[in-house]
């Protein structure tokens, strides 16, 4: 099969589809890309199905060789693309010719970029998805590997693929100093109103312990007034208060159950944007109603498919 | 029986505060009866103790319709055929070569390695739950009298199959993996297969045994030391 060869790997860079689903029962987790939102464009640039398999490349360093005619786009974080050292556009489909050299740099703005190619690449999957958990070994190329040179990514040739390419105004901006919402469940009743408004009123600063699992943050500590629970389902972007007080917001790879109390949970349109965020960068939280969550996640969707990009085709 | 707000799209009902097969039967029939009720509302679940965390798409339902659906579905909980769980038996290679605290855990009970292997294998445990990692299984509840606290320094490399005991909870690790757990034995069977069909021996409401066999028998059975 035709493909791509990695010749640097950078940082961490992962094959992600959106996700694994109906596994909890037997402990598997999620997976999938951290920004959804970055992800679901990537694919749509070239006319892929949702679902197809897209590489998300954390901070950046990555370098491939191809060998196929192909397209391919990059989006979320600003990490400048370069094809055959000349910069192009992201959030643009670009075609590639066999022998092209694809240079991604280092993201100036956000962590975690998109890159896609027509029609995905090309990967077995596993329990029904090609979502890499490094934690799990499962997924990905194989053993839920991380991409290491000399990899090799199948995928299609493609002469006459859709491309589109983003206008600048819809493009979402990454930036530092955001206000996260989170709506108030699990163990809510066991924090006082004090505490409550202390983590809904406090700056949080990204800790270098934030990655795939969670982030973990550091600011005011936020006491429960119990030590630990009964372990239980852990939903995406739930927010943990261990005994020290300092918040974990769980993600994509996060376990499936667990014991620490919860104060409630973070929206997935800002999980996607927290995960864009490096360490040392400042954030706060917004306490909002599920309704309002509900209602922002729908217009989210219409906002997403309503949303006509140009085609460059 | 009580409903509460997970997150954007999960609502987590509790069935109880407690760690007791009765509560334990209770999430195990709602899982049955959601699972033939609500299969297309939901995109996955989440049993545990004493819980259950539901999954569903927000672009279909909301958090009420899905909540009252949970209300009216599961009164037909308590009248529900009580599922007995299969009963599933593990060897278990219990010494001090294959479980490195079997020593010390008899010496903090007071007992002898002997009576230790004696109270772990002759409990019938219930699968209360799975996590922590794919085919990691909760199974509870050991004996109080060999029930021992995690390790104060977790081990890096816990190896794969370990019988271990933390508090009253004891589990076979399915992979080599970071593990405070207390290790006393070591188990042939692989608890988690992605190639099987089913990837585990095991599921939530199962009862288990361990049924204790010798050095050789372990390695007839593929076991590795």
């Amino acid at each position: 099969m035709n493909g791509f060869k990695v010749l640097q790997p950078g940082l961490l860079t992962l094959l992600q589809d959106a996700g694994r689903i109906g596994h909890h029962r037997i402990g598997l987790t999620s997976g999938g890309p951290l920004d959804m939102l970055a992800f679901k464009w990537a694919n749509r640039l070239l006319g892929n199905p949702v679902n197809s398999t897209v590489l998300e490349v954390s901070i950046g360093g990555l370098v491939l060789e191809a060998e196929v005619n192909t397209l391919l786009v990059l989006t979320g974080a600003e990490m400048p693309l370069k094809i055959n050292g000349i910069e192009f556009e992201r959030w643009h489909a670009h075609r590639i010719k066999q022998g092209d050299r694809i240079e991604l740099g280092y993201a100036s703005q956000g962590a975690r970029a998109y890159l896609a190619v027509s029609g995905g690449f090309q990967i077995e999957h596993s329990f029904g998805s090609t979502a890499t958990v490094t934690r799990e070994g499962i997924g990905g190329l194989s053993d839920g590997n991380k991409l290491k040179q000399g990899d090799y990514l199948p995928c299609n040739e493609v002469t006459s693929g859709q491309a589109f390419r983003l206008p600048e105004l819809h493009r979402p901006e990454y930036t530092d100093n955001i206000s996260l919402r989170v709506i108030t469940g699990y163990q809510q009743h066991s924090f006082s109103d004090f505490d409550k408004r202390m983590f809904f009123s406090s700056d949080y600063q990204v800790t270098d312990r934030a990655d795939r699992m969670g982030y973990r943050l550091s600011g005011p500590e936020v006491k429960a007034s119990i030590d630990g629970i009964l372990s239980e389902g852990i939903c995406h972007g739930a927010i943990q208060i261990p005994a020290d007080g300092q918040p974990i917001v769980l993600l994509n790879d996060r376990q499936t159950i667990g014991g620490y109390p919860k104060i409630g949970s973070m929206i997935s349109l800002d999980t996607a944007r927290m995960a864009q965020l490096l360490s040392g960068s400042t954030l706060t939280f917004e306490e909002i109603t599920i309704d309002d969550a509900h209602n922002l996640h729908c217009l989210a969707h219409v906002k997403f498919e309503r949303t006509e990009p140009e085609d460059v085709s | 029986m009580r409903i509460e707000i997970a997150g954007e799209n999960a609502l987590i009902i509790y069935f109880g505060e407690d760690t007791d097969p009765h509560t334990s039967a209770k999430v195990q029939r709602a899982v049955t009866i959601l699972e033939t009720e609500m299969a297309d509302k939901l995109i996955d679940m989440v049993p545990s103790y004493a819980s259950l965390l539901v999954i569903y798409d927000q672009l279909t339902c909301d958090h009420l319709e899905i909540q009252a659906m949970l209300q009216n579905i599961l009164t037909q909980l308590e009248s529900a055929p009580q599922a007995k769980g299969t009963l599933i038996t593990l060897p278990a290679y219990y010494s001090t070569e294959s479980g490195p605290d079997l020593e010390n855990l008899a010496q903090r009970a007071n007992l002898s390695i002997d009576e230790v292997i004696q109270i772990h294998s002759q409990t019938e445990y219930r699968v209360y739950a799975i996590g922590f990692a794919p085919g990691f299984a909760y199974l509870g509840e050991v004996d109080p009298r060999i029930a021992a606290p995690r390790l104060s320094t977790p081990r890096q490399k816990v190896p794969k199959g370990s019988v271990a005991i933390a508090d009253q909870q004891t589990a076979v690790y399915p992979a080599v993996s970071p593990g405070g757990w207390n290790l006393i034995g070591l188990c042939p069977t692989p608890m988690f297969d992605p190639n099987k069909k089913p990837t585990m021996p095991v599921q939530v409401g199962d009862r288990i045994r361990f049924e204790p066999i010798s050095r050789t028998q372990y390695l007839a059975l593929g076991g590795e030391l």
